[in-house]
């Protein structure tokens, strides 16, 4: 704030219209984000039954936390859905903008890729379900015919996960390329044309100028469908309900559960809150591993 | 090109975390997310906000709102609730209907939101965690004051709604399980409706219930599974299909081979200890199980999670399945086969179904609560117990009733004796196993059967461990 320009009315004045374009997302932000977080910090240091009036009992939820093995199950669930979709899911996508920047400039190709991306969670959930449906899907039909043995899919112990990473692989990979594509476009094309006539081939620029230049975007869309990635649920509701056994009971499943289910809304509330922590420092050591802050073109 | 996001990752990543417990969370249940969501939002940490029940549009005319899951016990309700009205015509009843998920989900939400049905159907396992939740309204004082009878019960329904001089339900319908099973597959394997109502079971080998599984289970070559050429990973056709893994209570799944195989529960009413760990139990879990992992008579878990049981048998892929009362009549009339009942096989401890029973209950929240026991009373009545019995239905818990079903069913050709004769036989019953925690019982248990019927884990060793986990609750 060195340079001060015009009168105190006209800042004033600024200030005000400043504040009457906020207001709206405010409102939204307090009402919608800021209020329930709060609230759901107080709660975690309770008893609420979802029913009965709260009683206030201190740390007891999170030292409950601290010996609850099926709370480091769900972690570990949770993580390893994670592992299983993150990077697939960003190589794919990486490779589908980069073929589109290369090759199309098809706003129709765009926006089929997207087209999954714009089906909600549930429909998408229940179109795979039916198709993976180990006695009537569809898939199942086809793999009989080549010759293969009936898969239970998400029936199954070991391949629930997978098949559930592979589900929201397809529905957000296409997005994943748009966001990619975006930064790809602000990639200037004078830095190709010279190391093209440097005489760098293909896998030599996108090695020594894409990946690079595309780092900032690279990491806000690695960070996004992490924490995106971590909060996995609605796919589960739909196709395993945590099960089989408790193959896919991931944090959330098991947030929802003890609220819901089991009418623990105290002890769910703990676990969110340690779920938020959890996150927060994943995105901060993230942040700084890859210095999002900065950028290569600088 | 500069990238700023610290402040909008660290908010992406609050939107997230917190908001599932403080109240997106409701929105989660497929079935309603608007409905559901809006009450649990408005869900304060303390909860007392009044009931907002609706007003009624006439001052002389009470609406109450009436709750069931049974699609096809509606119509049967619809006319009783008309009858009501003749009788009671300031008071009009609004039946409506849910399948069981989201009836639970709507219930529990709307008692927190305020919006939940005046009298609404109630079940064994749920209505024990309402009524220490202070949610139900005790009718004890009301029976009194009406002089209701409650021997016009049959013995033992009445007696399950009550603790500690506390009544939270009066019964209306019972069901017990027997044999369903294709008669046209029994006739081509040669095996009579009469060797099947004759056939015994014991854990070790299935006895000649497990022989007639066997028979009745072909492979593509045309092989049954007693043949020394049966190929079990080309079925064709299954000897018996069970409901699934049956979570806590198997009650058409297992409870019936593990109770005539010596297993109890626990110790009856509000028992504070499971017998989980039982080796009798734990050795007629692996038979069921094993029907399906070793013998291949059976479909798999993941085939019976993703039709239903009662679909696998209808479209004929399996000759023989357990079932409860209640869905005598989808059997009928999905079937396009001839389907009958037989009993339950005989066991070491003898023939045993599970007795179960609903009855309604008043939400507290209840403007009408007046009203509501008037329409309460009268579905438990006689009256409203032969119109439910002449739908043919569902047994209604009051004698009459019941005969004005068997009526229903002898018009139909559907012979239903298999599960009344299990329901009047000395000792051929055993009743829903009533306690606390039933909630968190249920998810503890059916992890833990699933774990056994995927073969993941010996039925002795799961059991053990989900039993101290279970008794550990009580603590």
């Amino acid at each position: 704030m060195t340079i001060r320009t015009g009168t105190r009315t006209a800042q004033r004045n600024e200030l005000l219209w400043a504040l009457l374009f906020i207001v709206p997302s405010m409102i939204g932000f307090i009402v919608f984000f800021a209020m329930p977080s709060v609230r759901g910090l107080l709660m975690s240091f309770t008893n609420w039954d979802l029913l009965r009036p709260a009683k206030f009992t201190g740390l007891a939820n999170y030292i409950k936390l601290l010996s609850d093995k099926e709370f480091r199950h769900a972690l570990r669930v949770t993580a390893y859905y994670v592992v299983l979709n993150i990077p697939l899911q960003t190589v794919i996508a990486l490779g589908m903008a980069v073929m589109l920047d290369r090759f199309t400039k098809s706003t129709f190709i765009r926006g089929i890729l997207i087209l999954p991306w714009l089906l909600p969670n549930i429909i998408v959930a229940l179109l795979w379900l039916w198709m993976l449906d180990p006695t009537l899907g569809f898939i199942n039909q086809i793999i009989m015919s080549l010759g293969f043995e009936r898969q239970p899919f998400l029936g199954s112990v070991t391949q629930a996960m997978p098949t559930i990473a592979g589900i929201n692989i397809w529905r957000h990979a296409g997005y994943t390329a748009i966001l990619l594509f975006a930064g790809l476009q602000n990639i200037p094309k004078d830095v190709y044309e010279a190391a093209a006539i440097d005489g760098a081939d293909e896998r030599q620029m996108f090695m020594g100028i894409t990946l690079p230049l595309l780092r900032p975007v690279l990491i806000f869309v690695l960070v996004t469908s992490l924490i995106g990635s971590f909060q996995i649920f609605d796919t589960i509701v739909i196709t395993t309900k945590g099960g089989p056994v408790d193959a896919t009971r991931v944090v959330y499943w098991y947030i929802y559960e003890y609220a819901f289910v089991r009418f623990k809304m105290g002890y769910a509330a703990t676990i969110s809150v340690a779920l938020f922590l959890i996150l927060i420092t994943i995105t901060v050591i993230q942040m700084r591993y890859f210095n999002a802050d900065t950028s290569d073109l600088d | 090109m500069r990238f700023r996001f610290n402040a909008l990752a660290i908010a992406l990543v609050m939107v997230s975390s917190m908001l599932l417990a403080a109240c997106g969370g409701a929105a989660a249940p497929a079935a309603e997310p608007t409905a559901a969501a809006e009450p649990a939002a408005e869900a304060t940490a303390v909860p007392a906000e009044e009931p907002a029940a609706e007003a009624p549009a006439a001052t002389d005319a009470v609406t109450i709102r009436y709750g069931l899951w049974d699609g096809n016990q509606q119509p049967a309700y619809e006319a009783c609730a008309a009858e009501f009205t003749k009788t009671n015509p300031n008071i009009i009843v609004k039946v409506e209907q849910a399948g069981w998920g989201d009836y639970w989900t709507s219930v529990q939400t709307g008692m927190v939101g305020g919006t939940a049905p005046d009298v609404f159907t109630n079940h064994l396992a749920k209505y024990p965690e309402f009524a220490s939740k202070e949610q139900l309204v005790d009718i004890q004082p009301f029976v009194e004051r009406d002089g209701v009878d409650l021997a016009q019960y049959l013995p033992g329904l009445g007696d399950l709604w009550g603790r500690d001089g506390k009544r939270y339900g009066l019964p209306k319908d019972w069901d017990t399980v027997a044999v369903v099973f294709n008669k046209d597959m029994l006739d081509k394997a040669g095996v009579t409706v009469e060797e099947l109502n004759n056939a015994d079971w014991n854990a070790s080998n299935g006895g000649s219930f497990g022989q007639i599984i066997k028979k009745l289970t072909i492979d593509e070559a045309g092989n049954n599974a007693l043949d020394a050429g049966f190929d079990k990973s080309k079925v064709v056709q299954y000897g018996f299909v069970g409901g699934g893994s049956g979570g806590a209570y198997g009650q058409t799944q297992w409870s019936h081979w593990a109770v005539s195989n010596g297993f109890k529960f626990n110790d009856g009413l509000y028992a504070t200890k499971y017998f989980y760990d039982d080796p009798k139990l734990a050795e007629t879990i692996q038979w069921y199980a094993n029907l399906n992992l070793v013998e291949g008579v059976a479909p798999t878990l993941a085939d019976v999670r993703s039709l239903g049981a009662t679909a696998l048998f209808t479209s004929g892929k399996a000759a023989m399945t357990t079932d409860g009362s209640w869905m005598i009549g989808s059997y009928v009339n999905d079937a396009k086969f001839v389907t009958g009942f037989a009993r339950l096989p005989k066991g070491p401890d003898g023939r045993k179904s599970m007795f179960n029973g609903l009855a309604d209950s008043i939400w507290v929240g209840s403007k009408h609560q007046e009203e509501s026991w008037q329409w309460m009373k009268f579905a438990a009545s006689p009256a409203c117990a032969n119109i439910v019995g002449s739908y043919g239905v569902v047994f209604p818990a009051i004698q009459s009733g019941v005969d004005a079903a068997l009526k229903a069913y002898g018009d139909r050709k559907v012979d239903v004796s298999a599960f009344t004769a299990q329901a009047t036989e000395a000792n051929g019953t055993f009743l829903f196993p009533v306690t606390d925690f039933a909630s968190e019982i249920g998810p503890i248990m059916d992890a833990t059967m699933d774990s056994i019927m995927l073969g993941e884990k010996p039925a002795a060793d799961a059991l053990k461990a989900a039993n101290d986990e279970v008794n550990a609750l009580f603590q």
